[in-house]
């Protein structure tokens, strides 16, 4: 395994008076893409937003390039290269395609200046958002503004991305073009995925982490997961691939 | 790609952009509905012109405030405080300038207002960034506090204007050249409400230009939606809402002097006053949306300045009853806010 980008180690994570995170251990390599896998309420969420500094580790660190970010504010982990895609994806709906992109481009001052390039690399696989460029994102379809919301988290080189369960709620079709986006994209990216559907990540994901109960309770690789129904069986149950 | 996705409806229409118009032609379509009510056109025309004079001001009270609340969730119960004393910060150059505002010179009339106008958003704009660090911040999050202590810092407010400028109302004049009315035919328009129509416009397209057509001005409208996100996108919400509470304060301290010139006398509980009318109008047009806050202003005192000729004794619950009517149409107000 490559060098670690992302470090969680013995995380605990309080949401009012509930412990949600019991000692996480979770890492994430550079390169690639890290599939967090877990039932409904195992704490993924939690955890991407811990590590976002949208809530704050009451016990334990979160490390980023060797740095601790445990309990910095969220505009300085964003500025250190992590983006993020939440669960409700977070569309500014009044806004345009565009408009949304260029808030997320932070270093150009007018949308013009937005990277040419780098855009029809992202219309390449998200074609949507060409078309629909001058639209309010709240008038796209769920699928069209999850594609704005991962192309904000990658209108710009980042060093890490995290994905919530970016294929919730969407028709099989769609599933079908995220799935070639995420393999086009770990090409060159780093992406630590949130996902039920673990038919839509085996074939995806290059390492895998399990959570239950607010743990990790399995790390490895996601070929060796794939390969051994028994285990999935065991760490996954039922509840998974129901999905699709 | 094969031939078939080639040929499928690759330029299948395009989601309509809902340009929502309806809450645009009320105000049109309460003048026109007045019309015969009213009887005269010549009383008409002067009504309309009143109300839309003084919808402009209460617009500048308010476009702030609706701000302020959908950025942060907010409740600034003392942004009535900016609206006074904007207006007694300009009577510091109105009355010792005397001779400018009396001179029949619009240049003259025109700097010592422009001057009035510049301090008193100055000084309304430093005092809201006070404002927002010591009784705001402590109760990011906590409306009934916001409530209660922001109640309390225009209460605080009044008083020290009362230290400051003594407890007598203070008779402001208007300079020359905004006395007096054109005549069109029967039909006369006070210059004043003229003026505050253009300033109140200009004031409008501003904001709107501002919000549509900048970084910061995006950054605003997508924090009134998630500000959450605009965080994780990498920007400080704080700053933000520090910024759009001192102009929104600056714009309350020129609504201030605009309304304090209008009625042509000062007294410290002026901006108490109309927070009611403010409220109303926020509330109406829904909260955190300017667009909105522009068309409730309107129709406030349109129906206000109507009321008052055609029904004296309704005018005092004319608004509330404006209030109730749209928000039984529309219950989050005429433009609702998306919220996460
Ligand atoms: N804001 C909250 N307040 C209280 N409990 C919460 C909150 N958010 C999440 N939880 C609880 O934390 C647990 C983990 O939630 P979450 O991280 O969203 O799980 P996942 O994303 O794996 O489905 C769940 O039991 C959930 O009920
Ligand atoms: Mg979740």
């Amino acid at each position: 395994m490559s060098e670690a980008l992302l470090q969680l180690a013995d995380v605990h994570t309080h949401i009012a008076q509930y412990h949600i995170l019991q000692g996480v251990d979770l890492t994430v390599p550079k390169g690639g893409i890290t599939v967090l896998l877990g039932r409904n309420g195992a704490g993924k969420t939690t955890t991407l937003r811990t590590i976002m500094g949208l809530w704050h580790a009451s016990r334990g660190s979160v490390r980023f390039e060797g740095g601790d970010i445990t309990h910095s504010p969220t505009p300085d982990i964003a500025s250190a290269g992590i983006a993020y895609v939440p669960e409700s994806m977070g569309i500014f709906s009044d806004l345009t395609v565009r408009e949304n992109l260029f808030l997320a481009a932070r270093s150009v001052k007018s949308a013009d200046q937005m990277d040419e390039a780098r855009l029809e690399w992202i219309f390449g696989f998200f074609g949507a958002l060409k078309k629909f460029w001058n639209q309010p994102a709240g008038t796209l379809s769920g699928g069209q503004k999850q594609m704005v919301a991962i192309a904000r988290a990658i209108v710009e080189p980042r060093k890490l991305i995290l994905i919530d369960e970016p294929t919730k709620g969407l028709a099989p079709a769609i599933i079908q073009g995220m799935i070639a986006a995420f393999r086009e994209l770990k090409q060159t990216e780093t992406i630590l995925l949130v996902e039920q559907n673990f038919s839509f990540v085996a074939a995806l994901g290059d390492s895998v982490a399990v959570m239950d109960g607010g743990r990790i309770v399995h790390s490895g690789s996601m070929a060796e997961l794939a390969a051994d129904k028994d285990l999935q069986h065991r760490l996954l149950g039922l509840s998974l691939d129901t999905h699709q | 790609m094969t031939a078939i996705s080639h040929a499928a409806p690759q330029d299948a229409a395009l989601p309509k952009v809902k340009v929502d118009v309806l809450p645009l032609l009320l105000v049109p379509l309460l003048a026109l509905l007045m019309l015969p009510l009213v009887g005269s056109f010549p009383t008409w025309v002067t009504l309309t012109v009143a109300g839309l004079a003084m919808g402009m001001m209460v617009f500048m009270m308010a476009s702030g405030l609706t701000l302020i609340f959908g950025l942060m969730d907010v409740l600034n119960f003392g942004h009535g405080a900016f609206v006074s004393v904007g207006a007694f910060t300009a009577t510091l150059a109105l009355l010792p300038m005397k001779s400018w505002v009396e001179a029949d010179s619009v240049l003259m009339n025109l700097s010592v207002l422009g001057l009035a106008i510049l301090l008193a958003m100055l000084v309304t704009g430093i005092l809201g960034w006070a404002f927002e660090r010591i009784i705001i911040r402590p109760v990011y999050g906590l409306h009934l506090k916001q409530i209660l202590i922001t109640m309390g810092g225009m209460i605080v407010a009044e008083q020290l204007i009362h230290v400051i400028w003594g407890a007598e109302q203070i008779p402001l004049q208007l300079p020359t050249t905004f006395r007096g009315a054109f005549i069109f035919g029967d039909a006369a328009l006070e210059k004043y409400r003229l003026i505050a129509v253009g300033v109140g416009l200009t004031v409008f397209v501003t904001m709107f230009l501002v919000l549509n057509r900048t970084k910061v001005g995006l950054l605003i409208r997508a924090g009134v939606e998630n500000g959450e996100m605009v965080e994780a996108l990498g920007y400080r919400i704080r700053r933000l809402f520090v910024g759009v509470f001192m102009a929104g304060s600056a714009l309350a301290g020129l609504g201030g002097v605009m309304w304090g010139l209008y009625k042509e006398t000062l007294t410290a509980a002026i901006g108490g006053e109309i927070t009611v009318l403010v409220f109303i109008v926020i509330i109406i047009g829904g909260l955190g949306s300017v667009g909105g806050c522009f068309i409730g202003a309107m129709l406030v005192a349109l129906v206000a300045n109507y009321a008052g000729f055609l029904a004296p004794k309704v005018a005092l619950v004319s608004d509330i009853l404006l209030m109730v009517m749209v928000l039984l149409w529309r219950p989050q107000g005429l433009y609702p806010v998306a919220k996460r």
